[in-house]
């Protein structure tokens, strides 16, 4: 489970070594974020935001659980009830913003977590099964995110809840009859809340339960790092407490100060003013977009305006949408270059920052702009390479790069190739090894 | 006595090797799973329309008020329907175009009740992902081709509510209803 140098937890209390003989708890705190967890001693602060991801599934629970102790989930009432949240309740307003720019929050933080995981490798031997969880989490992230916009009841949740589900009645035979029964109804009304709350209070528990086994997975091998070199020696890594705990309180602190100037001064930025229409079921509005999350998978979504052979154009954007998803699961195997980190791989950064970057730059945009030209244009363009940086480029590139030589160790890359100072620290005067970073 | 069981004595076993532990864990396992199985069914149909969503799902509309080239938005099924009352140069229209040529091909009368061919009655839901489209109200947009245009995602119907252009794969849908009189349409 850890490296062999890893602090083994003795408790010096009577009360907490009687507690360890029965149950174990604080052992496991703190073999997994205490100082019995040794990391790599180089991670830079993208590190950061794994723990800014949990702390933001925290907020939204909390913030979660007492809005539904004022929130009413029936089609009769749901606005009303939000604007009673919004006007009467104390604190209401508050915790209703605090979760609905949570929820942006969190995308902010795990969509940050993700592009990490792309850059660094992160996804690669012998961290696949991490890989393969986070998409399972940022999968059920996205449908959690979709039922609760569902439950103010106002126009976008409508429309949103029709288009969405719509997206099941594109599957050949089965597609109307599945959309009615997931709607409970022909269109989204009661039976449809009703339902979207149950499993909105449900599935962030069932996060919270995979976030679990993502950790678990994550503490067999270790945290990767910045140079992708696996940890060799006790003097490649630090005891999680103090170091990355003190880290990601900085980190925290910084989180929350953005998060906290949106949250009191911009409330309302990221949603649409449509929202505080009640639903209309006979009126669709003008402009209807997802929330900005999501605008890249919409983007996908709309490019597809032909049909191709005997695929319908609009089977083939949904197979589309949740393909640019589904084909994350196979990442691992697609990318087989044996160097993790982007920095030691130049074809790789190239395509990454000049392709992929920018595609997916253009597909977020275009799925925040109405649906004709040149945004429709402009997605087909992204959403082809968008594919092609997965299926193609990445498997040639990682077969034909050469990659930049890699440093022995991560203390070599850290504190120089001075072998005294990188095998001896102790034997080397504290201003030597703080000048040798600067150098290297 | 249990230990005759795990073992098999000559007794309990038939002819091809079956012993009687074996038969009491298939029978056990397959009632179970039968039991399993079965219980999935209200499981599931629980979250189909209930019986109250399915009874409101006829509706009435008296469209003797309606002048032609108008159309009004009745609601069926908690969704809109557009009953519009054709022009003479709005059948023309749509009696012009080359079936064959259409996505979803249909010709007019394929798509209204005899005798009654100046009344187009189809669904207010874009076939695409459900959207109402405009063309119904007095002064909205009604397509380049004179009928119904979807917002959302940029479909145009035609005076026959068949789709001529954008990413909706199917014509505006025609619900059951009859002429229960001259001026009455029953919907569903």
């Amino acid at each position: 489970m850890s490296f062999p140098w890893a602090k083994e937890y003795q408790p010096s209390h009577p009360t907490m070594r009687w507690l360890d003989e029965k149950l174990p708890l604080p052992r496991l705190v703190y073999n997994a974020i205490g100082a019995g967890y040794p990391v790599p001693r180089n991670l830079n602060y993208f590190w950061n935001f794994g723990v800014l991801a949990g702390f933001c599934l925290m907020l939204q629970i909390v913030t979660g659980i007492i809005l539904a102790m004022h929130y009413a989930p029936n089609a009769l009432v749901a606005f009303d009830s939000t604007e009673h949240i919004m006007r009467d309740v104390n604190w209401g307003w508050m915790m209703r913003y605090a979760h609905a720019n949570g929820a942006s929050a969190f995308f902010v933080v795990v969509y940050i977590h993700i592009f990490r995981g792309l850059f660094f490798s992160s996804y690669k031997a012998p961290r696949e099964m991490i890989w393969l969880l986070g998409v399972v989490i940022f999968l059920l992230m996205m449908a959690t995110a979709f039922m609760g916009y569902v439950l103010p009841w106002g126009q976008m949740s409508f429309w949103g809840a029709k288009v969405i589900t719509g997206l099941f009645s594109a599957i050949p035979l089965v597609g109307e009859p599945l959309q009615t029964w997931l709607l409970g109804g022909f269109a989204p009304d009661n039976a449809a809340l009703n339902r979207f709350f149950s499993l909105h209070y449900l599935l962030p528990f069932v996060i919270a339960g995979v976030v679990i086994l993502h950790i678990w997975a994550l503490h067999i091998p270790g945290s990767s790092n910045p140079t992708g070199v696996e940890v060799k020696t006790a003097a490649d890594t630090v005891p999680f407490h103090p170091y990355y705990t003190a880290k990601d309180g900085f980190g925290l602190g910084v989180f929350l100060i953005l998060y906290c100037a949106v949250l009191f001064f911009a409330p309302n930025a990221l949603g649409h003013p449509d929202n505080y229409i009640p639903a209309n079921p006979m009126s669709t509005p003008a402009h209807i977009v997802p929330e900005w999350y999501f605008w890249p998978f919409y983007a996908i979504l709309r490019a597809f305006t032909q049909d191709f052979l005997f695929i319908p154009a609009k089977l083939m954007g949904v197979i589309a949408m949740f393909a640019s998803i589904l084909v994350w699961f196979f990442l691992p195997w697609l990318d087989r270059s044996p160097v993790r980190s982007g920095i030691y791989r130049p074809l790789f950064r190239k395509f990454f920052w000049f392709g992929l970057i920018p595609a997916m730059a253009v597909l977020f945009y275009c799925g925040g702009a109405p649906a004709e030209e040149p945004f429709v244009m402009l997605s087909q363009i992204a959403s082809l390479y968008y594919f092609a940086h997965f299926l193609i480029i990445l498997p040639i590139v990682s077969a034909i790069e050469r990659p930049d030589p890699l440093p022995y160790s991560i203390t070599e890359k850290v504190l120089g190739e001075d072998e005294n100072s990188a095998l001896a620290p102790s034997a080397v005067p504290v201003e030597k090894s703080d000048a040798a970073p600067a150098a290297s | 006595m249990a230990e005759n069981a795990v073992t098999g004595t000559p007794e309990e076993m038939s002819g091809d090797g079956v012993r009687r532990r074996d038969f009491i864990n298939i029978a056990a396992v397959s009632a179970a799973g039968v039991g399993g199985v079965a219980v999935l069914v209200p499981l599931i149909s629980q979250m189909a329309p209930s019986a109250d969503v399915l009874a409101a799902s006829s509706t009435e509309v008296d469209i003797s008020s309606i002048q032609p080239g108008q159309a009004v938005k009745a609601v069926f099924r908690k969704q809109p329907v557009f009953i519009k009352h054709l022009t003479a140069k709005e059948i023309a229209a749509a009696d012009a175009v080359n079936v064959g040529s259409l996505r979803d091909p249909q010709s007019l009368d394929e798509r209204v009740k005899e005798g009654h061919r100046e009344w187009l009655i189809t669904m207010g839901v874009c076939t695409h992902l459900g959207c109402v489209p405009l063309g119904a109200g007095e002064g909205e947009n009604k397509g380049e081709y004179g009928g119904y245009f979807c917002p959302c995602h940029g479909s145009h119907y035609d005076t026959a509510g068949r789709i001529r252009k954008g990413p909706a794969p199917t014509n505006l849908e025609v619900p059951e209803y009859e002429f229960t009189s001259d001026t009455i349409v029953q919907i569903g």
